[in-house]
């Protein structure tokens, strides 16, 4: 939901950050996205189609990391990977769990082209 | 040339939540994000909250809705101050709304702010508002299976209201089945049984949002 919304930020943060290194033009652009934000693939790529036109990134490729979750248990201090739907400790069955990966949302890195 | 970049796409609304945030910390008051389908008794509930705090807390009440004063009346016809957010198509609040609606509240004066998020269970999950915690709001004619089938609100929530359950008899809503699968997705969340218009059940959940009142203060 809201990936239109979410690629608008993602085109704008990413414009300016090439305009301050100087360059001419994207390339690439790396995001990771936890499987938990239920951001949707399809509709973020479709997002940044449309988005991108008229733009630094124009030409760039969107690359998306899904980020699966992982937690650790804050009773025994095991780590585990898992879905939504099973968050309990697989070892000690604790619920008291902190999530370290599954709910970001970020631009990790661009490819940009620099003029020569 | 590669960049290094490591930001958060949602920065500019997390920035603003995390100003409220800090705000609501200094001022010693607790803020409940109250989410829910359209109908499930969100106003009605806040209103059996605020009969069974009020006498103990000064409360606030900031109403999101697309459209219409239709709940932030109901609340100042009870004497208690609220602050009407239209979005305007908007499916939910945003931290910047909750800085502007803040900033019409004297909250200086505030113990305790309830947030009724506009009707979804959805979209309101993405956007922290700065709030202590969210509680969603489940009524018994919506069906037992709305927590498979929007895990993500049940999830991030920290209290989970069963409302209605007046009407349990006449839907077949499965009790146990619910809350088996609310506890696979969030087994720290207390679940509340209430009737917001009876009264019943609502004592334990003023009960839990008193404590989380008294521990900011």
């Amino acid at each position: 939901m809201h990936e239109l919304g979410i690629m608008t930020g993602v085109v704008e943060t990413v414009e300016q950050a090439a305009r301050d290194a100087g360059a001419e033009k994207v390339l690439k652009v790396n995001l990771a996205v936890g499987v938990m934000t239920e951001a949707l693939e399809d509709a973020l790529f479709f997002a940044f189609d449309v988005l991108k036109e008229n733009t630094l990134l124009a030409q760039a490729q969107l690359e998306v990391d899904m980020v699966q979750p992982k937690s650790v248990c804050n009773d025994c201090g095991t780590e585990f990977d898992h879905d939504r739907f099973h968050v309990l400790c697989p070892l000690c069955e604790g619920a008291n769990t902190t999530l370290i990966a599954g709910r970001e949302l970020k631009i990790e890195s661009i490819e940009v082209d620099l003029p020569d | 040339m590669h960049i290094e970049m490591n930001q958060p796409i949602l920065a500019k609304n997390d920035g603003i939540a995390a100003a409220n945030r800090a705000l609501f910390a200094e001022k010693g008051v607790f803020v409940l994000n109250i989410l829910a389908s359209p109908g499930s008794g969100k106003t009605s509930t806040i209103l059996a909250i605020i009969e069974a705090l009020r006498d103990e807390f000064n409360i606030a009440v900031i109403e999101g809705d697309i459209a219409s004063k239709v709940d932030s009346e109901k609340i100042k016809a009870q004497g208690i101050p609220a602050v009407q957010v239209n979005t305007g198509g908007a499916c939910h609040l945003d931290s910047d709304m909750i800085r502007r609606a803040v900033e019409v509240l004297n909250v200086d004066t505030l113990d305790l702010i309830l947030l009724e998020n506009v009707g979804n269970l959805v979209c309101p999950t993405d956007f922290d508002l700065g709030e202590n915690a969210k509680m969603v709001i489940l009524s018994v004619p919506e069906g037992d299976d709305k927590p498979l089938k929007y895990p993500g609100v049940f999830q991030a929530s920290q209290a989970v209201v069963l409302n209605k359950v007046d009407a349990m008899s006449v839907f077949n809503f499965d009790e146990q089945a619910f809350r088996t699968s609310v506890r696979n997705l969030n087994p720290a969340a207390p679940i509340f049984p209430v009737s917001a218009t009876t009264g019943q059940g609502i004592e334990d959940l003023a009960e839990w949002i008193g404590q989380g009142i008294r521990s900011v203060q």
